[in-house]
């Protein structure tokens, strides 16, 4: 256990609400450096309580990197400057002492801000709803092992699956692009036997949603593979773009 | 006094199931299109009866106050989930994972009930490979199996530490798919705070929007509860921050029976504590324990570091006491053999653990395999904590993680209130007094998958309820109440905040009606948890406003509800005047230490019913035992 603290300026975004103006408002904190950054916020908040104020609002749940919940611009950089964690993964060892900490919310046009850090991104879900699943009843399947998967292959779905929805590829493109995302559902289930009948029909309808949802186009810059806090590889977004061209060839457009 | 009427159907065990699903009344497709349902809680148990209840045809409303219905908290599970596929060929069949189940629960549970969930077991894993959940694999493409503790088969199924996450997203994408086809409608940020109870029915929920604050009615001729456990009355446990116990507290006030609250269940493999402001206890999956060793100094105030602690000097005290299942011995009994180890002052460098070791297993199979099995885990330890596990062993500790107790329910998964249907960890019903690892996935989505789309039909078939506008004077009642309770929460305007209560009520749950209970300690836990009730209605300071997002208020009114259940919980293990499973009473134990059972007095279910705060009445329903025999648990 670490007994030396560290005192922080904190500069966090703070906006009422969705129309409201917002704008950064300093903090002064000091806090132990075994302590997660969303602890440390869990502290400042029960201080600003404490004197009456309102608290920062800001999300999270499992606090363990696996729910997605979270989600904070850190520096610049969603999740923070560690790669490969969420948030919530993020500990305080990682700053100095005498550091300002800039916080603010994902940023995205499909991600409105609702209060505070929190944003709305449930455009994300949206695609998932038009697309993202394997048509089959409950009741009606085969026995698990009827259909052999190669171990590689199991493995390689897996990592595409891996994706926890935070949404921190769209905030750290500077187009709001939401293929790294997309990419990962696509390959996932595009790599599967049970996904095949619907595979064509599943990367048509989840990109047409994705375009009329406000995100954009992917130019290339890799920043989604650099801040995703799962390691989401780029070669998704390769095989979303190549799943795209051969349904154009194939299916007709749904 | 309730009448509670398990419906368990007759025959022999074996048949029970079959027959009852022939027996049921079926709806047919043109009514099921007439049938609204409610479901609250989009985790497995919730998304996969939203699923299959929207194939058949019936329109669903799904509820959760997360902003996705893919945050629930089983997305949090690491470690897998059981089925009885025998595909090792290690002896594993329906009736081995029905007696370790009933067995490990020790001998709390309904018979019925788990054996229903052993043989429902193999179709899950079918399902969710089917839906595309890509489990782990053999190098021949088959389907790979690791143990649990409590057993001494391999049949947990697992997606690598994810298979929470990826059985999650099974069920959420099956959802998805009935969202698309409009068969389910999903309402996200939005709590529910109140069942409307009218004729003794089950009519609708009144919810929170969690943005806007506005207070919301909603009627359907079937609500199912399917919102999760409650360990977060310890305020530190492994679950989600948010997870709460609210909507079945408040069920529970309208008339649902809670039974057995005090079977909570505390994990062996989570990390400690360390420090003051912290917010959770991150689980370390019991999966671990399949390779890695358990060990404390064979000293007493040891402060050496682990690795300069030579073989001979160390206790590797499961091992020692439990030959035949050593590591894998039940969460129950390793945690409290963890206790007892620190208690004698031989916990790792003097702290409150143990240390969990992976020296062996990487000298036997190498660093690349541990590093398939468990790389994500070793890495999620080293974020947490800075230090390699590869090079140094963990250091874990028992803590707060599932919560065997909840609603009462019958063999249909309906709760007292009729109309009323409790899925997953929500519900008391297939655990007995301590859960296995990997069950409670396995139960959450039998329920969803495969229970509720046959027991809801047969109850809307056979009662044929009807449907209650939402301008029913009752709906208003309840809005009304919702508002006033808000009101004043809102402006009491005391001096101590929030989570202050909690922590503090945590402190006092964990002490005293934690992992060793005594009389004498909760009958004090009753006094000190009323009186912390008193105060916090007194001194709590809400901030904010009722027509906002208020994270405040949310938090504020979730610690009401728990200090009322934790006094249950109390008076519960102060009732119970034995020793089993996870309730440990130190007045009941063994030359050795161990848990002894009372078969005579207690093998029944205590569910208890709501009178007013602080008042409740006990019913009981026994626990009879036709096919196995009550043994005294030995994992020697
Ligand atoms: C860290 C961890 C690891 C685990 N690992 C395993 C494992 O390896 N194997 C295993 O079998 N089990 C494991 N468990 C246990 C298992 O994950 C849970 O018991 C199970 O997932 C619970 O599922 P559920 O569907 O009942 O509820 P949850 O997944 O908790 O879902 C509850 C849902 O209800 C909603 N909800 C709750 N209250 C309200 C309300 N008032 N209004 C609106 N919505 C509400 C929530 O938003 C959520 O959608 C683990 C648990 C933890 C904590
Ligand atoms: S791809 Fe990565 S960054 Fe994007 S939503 Fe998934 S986990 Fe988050
Ligand atoms: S809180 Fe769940 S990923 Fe951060």
């Amino acid at each position: 256990m670490n007994q030396r603290k560290l005192n922080l300026t904190l500069k966090i975004w703070r906006q009422p609400g969705p129309n409201s103006a917002g704008s950064f408002v300093e903090y002064k904190v000091s806090v132990s450096p075994d302590s997660s950054f969303l602890e440390m916020l869990d502290d400042l908040n029960n201080e600003l309580e404490s004197k009456n104020l309102e608290p920062i609002a800001f999300e999270s749940d499992c606090r363990e990197g696996i729910c997605g919940t979270c989600g904070l611009v850190i520096n610049g950089h969603p999740h923070g400057p560690i790669p490969k964690i969420a948030t919530c993964q993020l500990h305080m060892r990682n700053f100095k002492d005498g550091d300002t900490i800039w916080v603010e919310p994902f940023r995205a046009k499909a991600f409105p801000v609702i209060k505070d850090l929190i944003v709305d991104r449930s455009a994300l879900d949206r695609i998932m709803e038009a697309g993202g699943f394997i048509s089959v009843n409950t009741g009606s399947a085969p026995d698990g092992n009827a259909i052999p998967i190669p171990k590689d292959v199991a493995s390689e779905a897996m990592d595409s699956a891996s994706c926890i929805g935070c949404g921190a590829c769209v905030a750290a493109c500077k187009n709001s692009s939401a293929m790294l995302f997309v990419g990962a559902k696509v390959s996932h289930l595009a790599l599967l036997p049970q996904g095949q009948p619907e595979r064509y029909i599943r990367v048509q309808a989840m990109v047409k949603k994705m375009d009329e949802l406000g995100f954009g186009a992917c130019s290339n810059t890799y920043a989604c593979e650099a801040e995703c806090p799962k390691g989401i590889s780029i070669i998704n977004i390769a095989r979303l773009n190549r799943e795209y061209i051969k349904s154009k060839l194939i299916a007709d457009e749904v | 006094m309730i009448k509670l009427d398990s419906k368990i159907p007759a025959g022999s065990l074996k048949d029970k199931w079959e027959n009852h699903k022939f027996n049921m009344k079926l709806v047919s497709p043109a009514n099921k299109r007439k049938y609204e349902i409610i479901i609250v809680g989009t985790g497995l148990a919730g998304a996969s009866a939203a699923a299959s209840l929207g194939e058949l045809g019936y329109n669903v409303k799904v509820f959760t106050y997360h902003d996705s219905a893919r945050r629930a908290h089983s997305i949090a599970a690491q470690g897998g989930i059981n089925a009885a596929k025998n595909y090792q060929n290690d002896g594993d069949s329906v009736y081995r994972l029905f007696y370790d189940t009933i067995k490990g629960g020790d001998f709390r549970a309904r018979e019925a009930n788990v054996y229903r969930l052993a043989e429902i077991s193999g179709n899950i894993i079918d399902q969710c490979v089917a839906l595309g959940v890509p489990f782990a694999r053999e190098y021949g493409g088959m389907l790979d199996n690791r143990s649990f503790g409590g057993t001494l088969v391999s049949r947990t199924f697992y997606a690598k530490g994810q298979t929470g996450q990826q059985l999650l997203l099974g069920a959420y994408s099956a959802m998805n798919r009935q969202i698309k086809l409009g068969k389910v409608k999903l309402y996200t940020r939005r709590e529910m705070v109140d069942l409307v109870v009218v004729d003794g029915i089950a009519r609708g929920i009144i919810v929170r929007n969690l943005v806007t604050g506005d207070i919301e009615k909603y009627s359907a001729h079937v609500v199912i509860l399917a919102t999760g456990g409650y360990s977060n009355v310890f305020f530190l446990s492994t679950n989600a921050i948010n997870s709460n116990a609210t909507a079945i507290w408040r069920a529970h006030k309208r008339g649902a029976a809670f039974a057995n609250p005090c079977f909570t269940q505390i994990h062996p493999t989570c990390l400690p504590l360390h420090g003051e402001g912290q917010s959770k206890l991150t689980l370390m999956s019991e999966s671990l324990r399949n390779d890695g060793r358990i060990w404390v100094s064979k000293f007493k105030g040891d402060i050496r570091h682990p690795n300069e602690i030579p073989e001979e000097e160390r206790d590797y005290f499961l091992e020692r006491k439990y030959p035949t299942y050593g590591n894998l011995s039940p969460r129950d009994i390793s945690s409290r053999a963890a206790k007892e180890v620190v208690d004698e002052g031989r916990g790792a460098q003097g702290q409150e653990a143990v240390y969990l070791d992976f020296r062996d297993a990487i000298k036997r199979l190498g660093r690349k395999v541990i590093e398939e099995r468990y790389g994500n885990l070793f890495e999620m330890y080293k974020t947490i904590t800075g230090d390699d596990p590869y090079e140094v062993p963990m250091k874990i500790y028992p803590a707060p993680h599932y919560t065997m107790g909840g609603l009462w329910v019958d063999y249909n998964l309906m709760s007292t209130v009729p109309g009323l249907f409790v899925a997953g960890e929500a519900n008391f019903s297939d655990h007995g007094a301590n859960r296995l690892g990997a069950s409670a996935l396995m139960q959450g989505l039998a329920d969803g998958y495969f229970i509720l789309p046959y027991t809801v039909g047969n109850y809307l078939g056979s009662e044929k309820p009807t449907l209650v506008e939402t301008d029913h004077p009752e709906f208003e009642k309840s809005k009304k109440e919702i508002q006033d309770f808000t009101n004043k929460l809102l402006s009491i305007k005391g001096k101590r905040t929030v989570d202050s209560f909690h922590k503090q009520l945590g402190r006092l749950m964990w002490d005293k009606v934690g992992m060793s209970r005594s009389a004498q300690g909760l009958k004090e836990a009753i006094n000190q948890i009323r009186e912390l009730r008193e105060e916090f209605w007194r001194d709590v300071n809400v901030v904010g406003s009722a027509n906002d997002l208020n994270q405040c208020l949310e938090r504020a009114g979730r610690v009401a509800d728990y200090l009322e259940l934790g006094e249950l919980m109390a008076i519960d293990a102060l009732h119970r005047n034995e020793s089993c499973g996870a309730h440990f009473r130190v007045e009941y134990q063994t030359e050795d230490g161990e848990a002894l059972r009372n078969d005579e007095e207690y093998a029944y279910v205590a569910a208890w019913e709501f009178k007013e705060v602080g008042k409740w009445e006990l019913n009981k329903e026994p626990l009879i035992f036709e096919n196995v025999q009550l043994t005294t648990r030995s994992y020697k």
